[in-house]
């Protein structure tokens, strides 16, 4: 029997683990370098412009922008060919950081969706983590 | 023309013809057949490989395994895995370790039963993926299908420059015509059961079902069984080889990927190619052949764009009208094999921009431009919106 539910992170997973646990309580988290001042996404242990390994943990708004998107019509995934046609962007968030996630909550993407389009947060809960889609603003 | 670099050489080729083996033949089956058959064109022999470059794609016979399978003892191995672009890689690579003195008779080969395996590539679905990664937890859980790569491109290519669907469609358009001038294509959209097998309009492609927007079921590659294998010799070998060199004149390799504020309609080729073309001496607007990695037809306009042959945003109008038709009488020719999209993709088709380059070179294509001498093949790997590999190869004849 196929899995229908939507595929989650996995965990141990030293890079990311600290990003996922911080979504149950709703904080979307971005990393800023101490030595430089960086934005680092997605979450590493070392700086991607100098390579220091001293990174400061901070909370987003969770408010951006749409990157690009694009609106998927057919996917054979158990689960994802049961949401089609959903939203899947890239959203820079206003802090500097850019995420790939889903918008929700268009009635008809076709003609909502838009590049440059405001969204926020969305949070989905999954008990021990939760993912951060994207609505409208 | 002065070319030159002349340290390495394709001498010999071979595009497997088969487009679904139905289960009957392995991945590592066709590329020992393919390397063969290369071998005989080159007029080399098995023992004479030195050299083995592979993309490990062939299941368990990889990189050592695949040595063992030949039955070979090469001097220089390299499996240098880069998706789609594994063989501009492995050129690149031959052309090096050649021209180092490392090796004399370089082999690459490629196997894929994708279509008999029921893989998703074109229009395919999601990718699974088990263990823990930071990638894999950063990408898993939003649905992100191959095409879906692509067509974040696509999206914001049209945002930032007003590229339209119908630009895009000409791609396809200009490839398929190419293709039903290529028996081997022809055979291959047949036996894959292709709804309609002929030339196709811009209004076929803008009309046909949406698979990720902004990219229609006409904007994708097919999905194929295949393979094939280049032989890339020294200078003193290619003296006495049964077919004229085709040149390795110039190399670039390089990777892209998600950074936070990249622009994304710009891939890996913008840094690779203009490598390559240095190392050449030639500009890209010499080319008479381009083949470019054909994957989708967004994939196309923007290596077209970062190979050079015009200016970042143009490309919309660049592809407009046919210009890109072998018999329009403006360089360059695109895809002139029929592609990715109309002849042959099982997975990774980076091989066949290199044998059609090839073919091109020696005057030996179905689509054949007259007194073609130089040529740039642009394999791109992985995702194009996201982590990909683009190495970029100039290829010409004496
Ligand atoms: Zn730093």
């Amino acid at each position: 029997m196929p899995d229908a539910s939507r595929p989650l992170p996995s965990f141990p997973e030293p890079d990311t683990q600290a990003f996922w646990s911080a979504t149950a309580a709703h904080e979307l988290r971005y990393q800023t370098c101490r030595a430089c001042g960086s934005v680092v996404f997605y979450p590493r242990g070392h700086c991607t412009k100098c390579g220091s390994r001293e990174l400061d943990s901070r909370v987003s708004r969770g408010e951006g922008s749409v990157y690009t998107y694009t609106i998927v019509r057919q996917n054979g995934h158990p689960f994802f060919s049961t949401q089609v046609p959903y939203v899947l962007a890239l959203v820079d968030l206003d802090e500097g950081f850019r995420i790939y996630s889903n918008v929700i909550g268009l009635d008809d993407p076709g003609r909502d969706m838009q590049v440059g389009m405001r969204v926020r947060v969305a949070w989905e809960d999954h008990g021990e983590v939760a993912l951060p889609l994207f609505r409208p603003a | 023309m002065a070319l030159k670099e002349r340290d390495a050489a394709i001498v010999g080729i071979h595009e497997f013809p088969l487009r679904n083996v139905e289960g009957r033949m392995t991945s590592a089956q066709i590329k020992a057949a393919s390397a063969e058959r290369a071998l005989a064109d080159a007029g080399l022999k098995w023992s004479d490989v030195d050299a083995l470059y592979d993309a490990s794609e062939a299941g368990d016979t990889t990189g050592m395994a695949l040595a063992e399978y030949f039955g070979i003892h090469p001097r220089v191995l390299d499996t240098t895995a880069m998706g789609g672009s594994s063989y501009e890689f492995h050129a690149s690579h031959a052309k090096r370790d050649i021209g180092a003195g490392r090796a004399k008779v370089a082999l690459l080969t490629y196997g894929s039963t994708a279509r008999s395996d029921s893989r998703a590539i074109g229009t395919g679905g999601g990718r699974a993926g088990g263990g823990s990664s930071p990638l894999r937890n950063m990408e898993v859980s939003w649905g992100q299908t191959l095409i879906a790569s692509y067509a974040l491109v696509a999206r914001r290519h049209m945002h930032q420059y007003g590229t339209t669907p119908e630009q895009l469609a000409e791609i396809a358009v200009v490839t398929r015509a190419h293709a039903m001038r290529n028996p081997e294509a022809v055979k291959a959209m047949t036996d894959l059961r292709f709804r309609d097998v002929r030339e196709i309009t811009v209004e076929d492609v803008v009309k046909g079902r949406m698979i990720a927007d902004p990219l229609h079921l006409l904007d994708c590659c097919m999905i194929s069984d295949g393979g094939g294998a280049v032989v890339i010799a020294a200078p003193e070998v290619a003296a006495g080889c049964r077919h004229k060199p085709a040149w390795i004149l110039g190399a670039g390799e390089a990777v892209g990927y998600s950074e936070n504020g990249r622009d994304i309609t710009v891939s890996a080729g913008a840094q690779s190619a203009p490598l390559a073309f240095a190392q050449a001496g030639v500009r890209p607007g010499q080319c008479d052949i381009a083949m470019m990695y054909d994957s989708f037809t967004i994939t196309v306009m923007t290596l077209l764009e970062d190979v050079g042959f015009c200016g970042k945003g143009e490309g919309g109008a660049f592809v407009q009208g046919g210009r890109l038709r072998f018999d329009s009488g403006t360089k360059p020719a695109l895809n002139t094999d029929g592609g990715g999209l109309s002849s042959n993709h099982p997975g990774m088709r980076g091989i066949f921009l290199l044998i059609e380059a090839t073919r091109q070179l020696r005057g030996d294509s179905t689509s054949q431009v007259p007194g073609a001498a130089l040529a740039v093949a642009h394999g791109n790997g992985g995702q194009l919106g996201g982590r990909h590999a683009g190495a970029t190869i100039v290829l010409g004849r004496d």
